[in-house]
């Protein structure tokens, strides 16, 4: 098999650019799905912490529904749940079907959801490590609470969260892999195709292993490089 | 969602119970017995180095590509397909199981490790003054106070291999998420019967939070005579 290499690479028979072009694809999706949960991770986090009964007991619930229940099968909701309300709707708008909706767009959503119950604990966790004197200082000196928010509460808390959310990261990729269910062309699905033509099965996961690899590693570098960058001022503080 | 389908739908899904619960608990099993020796590898230089080059690869690609390596890729081989293994690469349960054994063991490697680090070295030193033999000591002194510490994190584990197990439905098998995709193939009603699934992850995922709480109850109750 290992002759075969050539199938990997550039040349009139590789599949270099597509499987690159599919790494592009994994890629954007995970970005576009981290960014959701941290929007959404954030109002879960400020609600687990904040006054009102009833939204912590319903931010609670979310988290444990989340955290229980496969990603495949949220993946299948909201893919085909998604098909059936837009057909709904566009049947009673008078179109004529077929109806579909995106597999980006399907993944992003339930890898975005997913990511947010986990990315709210990472964030609650962070929020409530912020000392709370800070917090009343802000506060005496007549901050608004969104000032307060913005120039108190974010910055210390995004130093103790950058790790969480950097493992968090790393499973919204691999997740991301999951999308392929929906047909939608990225990593996973590329090599399936790939493998399924050339019937190179094992060399074609194992590259897609490899760009998984890749992804997963070059980014945690990142995330490491950012946590030394945040924790700048407490180092230069200790010397 | 009329009470009847609704019943006819988890009685048939309820049928891949059994599937799910047993490649959960055997790959919980597998991988658990598979990361204690990976952590007793790591007492080498070159143990270490393997250990940690297995947790890399495992924990840094998608178990949807292992287990697909494991299941199509390892048949392209003409030697595995002649050798005395094929019987088993050639069934999609073995394959499946293979693959969640591989991916908690590298994780559950990691949870241990922690474990293994907040054992006190003095208590390993009595020990061995009082004359246990190496075996005694880890199953007497190492492994239980490591378990304990591992606890919390390791339920979590509990339940992603529980999820986990969803995903063995894309090699055929018929498990509740596998059930479930057949259904829905039959029916087209995927958004009830998608849910009637995931109800049934999410009860096991409780009854396992809920026992972990009270097996960490249990096992340390000196942390939790403030609460009472």
């Amino acid at each position: 098999m290992w002759a075969d290499l050539d199938l990997l690479g550039f040349g009139p028979d590789g599949w270099g650019q597509v499987l690159l072009h599919a790494a592009v694809m994994s890629l954007l999706v995970s970005l576009a799905a981290f960014a959701f949960g941290i929007v959404l991770g954030t109002l879960v986090a400020w609600a687990r912490t904040g006054r009102s009964r009833l939204l912590r007991s319903l931010a609670g619930l979310y988290t444990a529904v989340m955290r229980g229940v496969p990603d495949i099968l949220v993946i299948y909701l909201f893919y085909f749940g998604g098909r059936q309300l837009v057909t709904a709707v566009g049947t009673a708008l008078g179109f004529a079907g077929p109806f579909d909706i995106s597999g980006f767009l399907a993944g992003m959503l339930a890898i975005g959801l997913i990511s947010a119950a986990y990315q709210a604990e990472v964030l609650r966790g962070a929020y409530q490590a912020v000392p709370s004197g800070t917090i009343e200082a802000g506060r005496v000196v007549g901050m608004t609470r969104f000032t307060l928010f913005r120039r108190v509460i974010v910055p210390q808390a995004m130093v103790t969260a950058i790790p969480g959310l950097g493992n968090q990261w790393q499973s919204v990729v691999k997740e991301s892999a999951l999308v392929s269910v929906t047909g939608m062309v990225e990593i996973m699905r590329q090599v399936t195709v790939a493998a399924g033509s050339t019937q190179e099965h094992f060399l074609f996961y194992a590259a897609g292993a490899v760009l998984y690899l890749i992804i997963t590693t070059i980014s945690g570098q990142v995330f490491r490089i950012i946590e030394h960058r945040g924790l700048r001022g407490q180092l230069a503080g200790e010397r | 969602m009329s009470m009847d389908f609704f019943l006819t739908t988890m009685r048939q899904l309820l049928a891949g119970l059994p599937l799910t619960l047993n490649l959960g608990i055997l790959s919980l099993f597998g991988g658990g017995c598979l990361a204690l020796l990976l952590n007793l590898m790591r007492v080498t230089r070159t143990g270490n180095a393997v250990a940690s080059g297995y947790v890399f690869l495992f924990r840094g690609s998608p178990l949807l590509i292992q287990i697909f390596m494991i299941y199509y890729g390892l048949a392209t081989f003409g030697f595995v397909r002649h050798s005395f293994l094929w019987p088993f690469f050639r069934e999609p349960y073995w394959c499946g199981l293979l693959a969640l054994i591989l991916n908690d063991a590298a994780y559950t490697s990691e949870i241990l490790r922690g474990g293994l680090r907040a054992v006190p070295k003095g208590a390993v030193e009595a020990a061995r003054v009082s004359g246990m033999t190496w075996p005694t000591v880890l199953r007497r002194v190492i492994l239980p106070i490591a378990f304990r510490q591992a606890l919390p994190a390791y339920s979590s584990e509990v339940i992603s291999m529980l999820k986990a197990t969803a995903l063995v439905s894309t090699i055929t098998l018929m498990e509740v998420t596998g059930l479930a995709r057949a259904l829905v193939s039959e029916t087209w009603r995927a958004v009830e019967i998608f849910l009637c699934a995931a109800a049934i992850y999410l009860a096991l995922s409780l009854i396992v939070t809920q026992a972990t709480a009270w097996l960490e109850r249990r096992l340390s109750p000196w942390q939790f005579e403030g609460n009472r």
